[in-house]
């Protein structure tokens, strides 16, 4: 008979994903540990050291380290470490050391592998931690080779090649075979020889002459500037390959002129950074253009997680995430546009559809709502055209739903009436709104205010914009009332062992990181840039400008911004993890999930958020409108 | 562990003198030729390690009693707690824990410490059953506790009224180390200046210096590992691991 480890056993009960294992198991491993004391920075486990036992914190914090000795990752109580080592029968890979004085429980080698290969869930949850990092093993073992944190200017293999607007295109396509190109600068001689941007006018491609000469049946005689795009994208070379895969996303375009300061350095194309990175949200794009019907872009919702969660393997910060699902979102929107279109014929009179909230602010997780509306061209009449448009808000609605967009609850959808509206009911809409506002009324339309358009007219998007930067800037009522809906939401205070603790005393075992977290963050963001008239819909980008136009105290909007990266992080990990394990992703945490590190730095970002918006309070004073 | 009040310790520290014993090695080699009965003749044989081993290389024990009372002629052991360690490591699946028949009978303030109550020792088995096991987890190895005399003279105790004969043992005790290292003279002379209490160096405020856990539970053998958690926290402080055991020993 063994002597019972009450303690040790405790703490068992405690934590994932000992928990879940059966009274009888659970003792038998609480029996049989090891105890191990290790003194602030002291090594724990050496890079190549042989490895027999898997740890688990028990108090204290460790710091895991690269080969590189660039900081891994820190875990605290709770958390654990050498099952990679375990797993594989290798020595040491990530070598540990403790940041803060640390007890840890170490569990034999044949106790893990026996209760990694008798329990799915304890396997699957180690799984899970092991797998993240064996897979930043392999994609970060050349660092800074990832599509995320290369710079264009890795892209460019040679100079660009140009030629002067006046010559013909057969002379332009020998040259392309010539230098082996798929595009080339078109150079205005006039404005200069060199290819500094002033006297580039436009770029030709490989597409162009096939679409728009050759299958025109013109001559190969005409100039180059008869076919060339006038209308540049440019990508600065010190921006990551990402901005360019984004950029090329946005304006669906397959070539981008590189600048370095103002000197053209370069081109690339959508093939250099698809053989760059091959598994990555351009593909998932592609796929979607490519679906023949609905039923094969719901198959594409794995394909689409796939992509979500190898961002965050790759360390993608949330911007980047947000911006490439939104983009995706974009993307299924606007293939159902299409495919409604092919069903129901041409649309009777022009239209614009749009895009909402997140999709439209570039910050688009996994769990998302569709927010969506159309705006109709001003000659619409709802007798003769509104089944149409009917049909196609629905079929567009029912498709996102099937493709894992779940319809608003709310219902913000082009299905509802109100916003299937012409141009100028829209226009209407938003002056009634701004110029007699009440909190009211602002509560549920609080979410047009961040609009874009993804399909058909989408200047008419451009000009509402417009109108919103015009006419909110000066109204400091309707500024109020919109503050004022901007903290109904509001973080909580900090965590207490297990629980969610809020302002008031009450404990809570989950807690929404959207609804209390990033949302709240999002909505003091849009009241400040409407103030400051940004031109800007991401938060982060709206914070910038925010920050420019010097509204805040000084360092609050980059404590903001920090704060917002650090929820967003936690939102998007915590959804990753439920995708592994096979779980509907959510955006509820359960504070016993968290490690300390991440509650501690949870708790100030919820602080600075709290701050923020005492601040909004009194600049905005909500409290003078009803 | 016997959480001694104030004023118990004051006393205690008059009559339990320190008797410094530095040759262990010749110590157990003559107790092996005189001593009588066989397990405890087989402790003293195995001997004991030299007085220069390297902390490192120490063989150790961690061991608790809960014991009715403090006075070891009148008053006997409840429990037993015991896990064998080393600096680096501690055997949690080699511990041992027992509730023995106390001789005298359980007093209440006791009770209230150690939570072990009349009923749970009616069934217990007499110390004597656990005498032979108990000193077979002993032998080769030092014995680590906190405040150690009284493991060392309720253990002495309890084999003169079984066997006729008591015991002798090397001890490292993480309570006088702690006061070694926490309690220095100056900072002492500061805190009274100050009009401080003196640094507490109880087994659960020694604990805290070093950030080990808080333990909820009391028993015997959760004290034993409290214990050797400790001595390891202690150990990587404040000395090198190459120290040889004499420095700590007595």
């Amino acid at each position: 008979m063994q002597a019972e480890q009450s303690e040790v056993l405790d703490f068992f009960r405690r934590h994932s994903p000992f928990s879940d294992l059966s009274e009888e198991v659970l003792t038998n491993v609480a029996n049989n540990v090891e105890i191990a004391y290790f003194r602030a920075q002291s090594t724990i486990l050496p890079l190549g050291q042989d490895n027999h036992h898997w740890y688990v914190i028990r108090s204290g914090v460790v710091e895991v380290f690269r080969r590189d000795g660039k900081l891994y990752n820190r875990l605290g109580e709770g958390d654990f470490f050498g099952e990679q080592s375990l797993m594989l029968s290798r020595p040491i890979r990530f070598p540990v050391t403790a940041l803060e004085d640390t007890l840890v429980y170490l569990i034999g080698e044949e106790t893990f592998n026996y209760l990694f290969d008798n329990f799915e869930h304890f396997a699957d949850y180690v799984e899970v931690e092991d797998l993240t990092r064996l897979r930043q093993f392999t994609t970060k073992r050349e660092d800074g080779d990832s599509l995320l944190t290369a710079k264009v200017a890795t892209l460019i293999t040679s100079l660009p090649v140009s030629v002067s607007c006046t010559t013909t295109v057969q002379r332009a396509a020998i040259r392309m075979t010539e230098e082996n190109v798929s595009s080339l600068l078109v150079i205005d001689s006039e404005k200069g020889q060199d290819v500094s941007s002033g006297s580039v006018v436009g770029i030709v491609t490989d597409l162009d002459i096939r679409s728009r000469l050759v299958a025109k049946g013109l001559s190969t005689d005409i100039a180059v500037a008869d076919i060339m795009s006038t209308d540049l994208i440019y990508v600065q070379s010190n921006h990551f390959v990402f901005d360019a895969m984004m950029l090329m996303l946005k304006h669906n375009v397959q070539h981008l002129p590189v600048l370095k300061k103002e000197q053209h350095i370069g081109l690339i194309s959508h093939l250099d950074i698809l053989r760059y990175e091959s598994q990555n949200s351009l593909f998932v794009v592609r796929s979607i253009s490519n679906a023949q019907n609905v039923d094969e872009l719901a198959a594409l919702k794995q394909e689409v997680e796939g992509s979500f969660t190898r961002m965050v393997y790759q360390d993608a910060n949330s911007k980047m995430i947000g911006s490439a699902m939104a983009a995706i979102g974009r993307s299924f929107k606007q293939r159902l546009c299409e495919l409604a279109e092919a069903e129901l014929g041409a649309p009777p009179v022009p239209y614009c559809f749009l895009a909402l909230g997140s999709m439209a602010r570039g910050e688009q997780l996994i769990v998302t709502d569709q927010d969506n509306a159309l705006i109709l061209d001003n000659s619409f009449e709802p007798k003769l055209h509104d089944d149409y448009f009917k049909a196609l808000a629905t079929f567009v609605s029912d498709g996102l739903a099937r493709c894992g967009y779940s319809y608003c609850t709310g219902n913000i959808m082009a299905s509802n009436i109100h916003w299937r509206q012409p141009l100028a009911v829209w226009r209407q809409y938003f002056t009634e709104w701004i110029q007699k506002p009440s909190a009211e009324s602002l509560l549920h339309s609080g979410i047009f205010f961040d609009l874009e358009g993804v399909w058909g007219q989408i200047n008419w998007a451009k000009e509402l914009n417009q109108l919103i930067r015009q006419t909110a800037t000066k109204n400091s009522r309707f500024l109020a009332c919109m503050s004022r809906n901007a903290l109904l939401r509001t973080p909580p205070l900090g965590f207490f062992k297990d629980f969610v603790m809020e302002t008031d005393g009450r404990q809570s075992n989950s807690i929404n990181m959207k609804r209390r977290g990033t949302a709240p963050i999002a909505d003091l963001v849009r009241v400040h840039a409407l103030a400051v008239g940004s031109q800007a819909r991401n938060t982060f980008e709206r914070l910038e400008d925010i920050i420019e136009a010097g509204i805040l105290p000084p360092g609050r909007g980059l404590d903001l911004r920090d704060a917002l990266e650090f929820i967003a992080m936690v939102r998007i990990r915590n959804q990753v993890s439920d995708i592994e394990l096979k779980r509907e992703p959510d955006n509820n945490i359960e504070p016993e999930y968290l490690s300390d590190f991440e509650r501690k730095n949870l708790k100030e970002a919820f602080q600075i958020l709290s701050s923020a918006q005492r601040y909004m309070k009194f600049r905005y004073q909500p409290g003078r409108v009803n | 562990m016997f959480y001694i009040g104030k004023n118990q310790l004051a006393r205690q520290g008059q009559t339990l003198a320190k008797t410094k014993q530095l040759d262990w090695s010749g110590r157990f080699a003559s107790l092996a030729k005189t001593s009588k009965y066989p397990s405890l003749k087989a402790f003293y044989q195995q001997g004991v390690i030299s007085a220069s081993t390297p902390l490192l290389d120490v063989p150790m024990v961690a061991l608790d009693f809960e014991t009715t009372g403090l006075d070891p002629s009148r008053d006997s052991i409840v429990s037993i707690g015991l896990v064998p360690m080393s600096i680096s490591r501690i055997r949690c699946g080699e511990s041992k824990h027992w509730i023995v028949k106390p001789k005298t009978n359980l007093h209440s303030a006791s009770v209230v410490v150690h939570g072990i109550t009349h009923s749970a020792v009616a069934d217990a088995p007499d110390f004597s059953n656990v005498i032979d096991t108990l000193l077979g987890c002993l032998r080769g190895k030092i014995v680590v506790a906190h405040h150690a005399p009284i493991e060392r003279r309720f253990l002495h105790a309890a084999l003169m009224r079984h066997l006729q004969e008591g015991i002798e043992f090397p001890v490292i005790d993480t309570m006088a180390i702690e006061a070694q290292f926490s309690r220095r003279k100056s900072q002492e002379i500061w805190r009274s200046l100050l009009g401080r209490q003196r640094t507490s160096i109880r087994l659960s405020d020694s604990r805290t210096r070093y950030h080990l856990p808080y333990y909820r539970q009391h028993n015997a053998l959760t004290d034993a590992i409290a214990c050797a958690e400790l001595l390891q926290a202690q150990c990587v402080t404040h000395l090198s691991l190459d120290t040889p055991v004499s420095a700590i020993w007595s």
